[in-house]
């Protein structure tokens, strides 16, 4: 470890850009002072990991609407609650009437759609490949109870299209730390074909400070090779829980997503298949973005294009106590993590 | 949103299970992957993604050798 740590705080090879494309990762190495134990001559920048951060206008107003609805109640993870449509966030809403109601699992829906079958609840399916198999576990259990008055509003996102995006549309990358929960589901395998087309080198990574060194030097050596390393293999396999992705697969389908600041991108998205639609509480074609504050730079901070600390509103008007941006509202979002942790821009 | 943490399986009952974090015992989904008791899981937004492989306190120590051995 000692000549791990040496190597990276010594390095004087070629410049090299790597990009995390998980906020759990965003917030780890900011927590962790890793960007500090770095020779100048590497950098770490973050990508489109987290999930709330992408999310577009068009999906947050559908659900502003929807908990307005008498009989109607948005179940959503905490993140969601203050992150603005194109007028109002749900806690906006909430405070005005609406129904919200913020769980800790997707599966403790079952339980409120059971006690209360008047009312419909539509819980807000928001996340990446970690995400998706959950809410497949739920719509099973509420198959298989007869339960009909709970839908999902999906936002549900796939990674190896946006990461194809990145390099096709904006490159400067030399390697990615590739996303370990994610990997847990899809297996390491998901990378190679990236890793071929564009010879980058992909390590996936644990969460440990320690973890994530090991990365960031296996891609600094590995640098210009096409190359998928599992370091994370106590739990991440080379394809993954099958399981998960056959659940995945029954009930949901590929489709075109909206990213804030890339637009849609084909085949990013995962909507419910057509004979699960009544399940789904209108989640098509929600892929407009606007009506946020205009000098707002989240959508390029969220490709990387530039760092958070290169937004002018970063510190004075956005903060985390009045943040403008999706970035600095959500935990996993480079602003919060940049303004909490003092990064710089390194 | 991706966080996932680790607890150990104390009692399973058909697709649900009881996992420990620290003390605090939560309730799980568990038709991902089999559980037993005793099992080191993963857990995300109230579902078992995954098993631990025994050897993960050896991990990190290995993983360094296979970085010297493939770098």
């Amino acid at each position: 470890m000692t000549d791990v740590r040496a190597f990276l705080r010594d390095y004087g090879g070629p410049p090299v850009r790597l990009m995390e494309v998980c906020g759990t990762h965003t917030a780890q190495i900011a927590r962790c002072g890793i960007p500090g134990m770095l020779s100048p001559a590497i950098r770490l920048i973050s990508g489109p990991g987290c999930p709330v951060c992408v999310t577009v206008t068009a999906y947050l107003d559908r659900l502003v609407a929807l908990c307005m609805e008498p009989d109607t109640t948005v179940l959503t993870f905490g993140d969601l609650m203050r992150v603005r449509g194109s007028r109002r966030s749900l806690n906006d809403a909430k405070a005005a009437g609406g129904r919200v109601r913020m769980l800790y699992s997707p599966m403790d829906a079952l339980k409120l759609a059971r006690e209360n079958p008047g009312r419909l609840y539509v819980f807000a399916a928001v996340g990446f490949e970690t995400t998706a198999p959950v809410y497949a576990m739920l719509l099973e259990r509420a198959e298989s109870e007869g339960i009909g008055n709970l839908k999902l509003l999906t936002s549900l996102k796939t990674m190896p299209p946006v990461i194809e995006w990145i390099c096709t549309n904006q490159g400067g990358v030399d390697g990615f730390l590739a996303p370990g929960h994610v990997s847990v589901i899809t297996g390491s395998r998901i990378f190679k074909p990236l890793s071929d087309r564009f010879g980058l080198p992909f390590v996936v990574a644990g969460f440990e400070g320690e973890q994530i060194l090991a990365a960031v030097y296996a891609l600094v050596r590995l640098r210009g090779k096409k190359k998928v390393l599992n370091l994370y293999r106590s739990v991440v396999t080379e394809r993954g829980n099958e399981t998960a992705q056959q659940a995945v697969r029954r009930y949901f389908e590929p489709c075109g997503a909206a990213w804030r600041g890339m637009g849609i991108i084909p085949g990013s998205g995962m909507i419910l298949r057509p004979e699960y639609a009544r399940f789904d509480a209108g989640s098509a074609g929600l892929d407009e973005d606007r009506g946020f504050d205009a000098r707002c730079l989240c959508a390029k901070v969220l490709t990387g294009a530039i760092a958070p600390t290169s937004c002018p509103m970063f510190g004075c008007e956005c903060t985390p106590r009045t943040p403008r941006g999706a970035c600095m509202i959500s935990q996993e979002g480079s602003c919060y993590n940049y303004f909490v942790n003092g990064r710089g821009p390194q | 949103m991706c966080v996932a943490l680790s607890g150990k399986v104390v009692s399973v009952n058909g697709r649900r299970a009881t996992v420990a974090f620290s003390g605090n015992l939560v309730e799980a989904e568990a038709g991902l992957v089999r559980v037993k008791p005793g099992d080191r899981v993963l857990v995300h937004a109230g579902c078992i993604l995954q098993v631990l492989s025994e050897d993960e306190g050896r991990e990190l120590e290995e993983l360094y050798r296979e970085l010297e051995e493939v770098l």
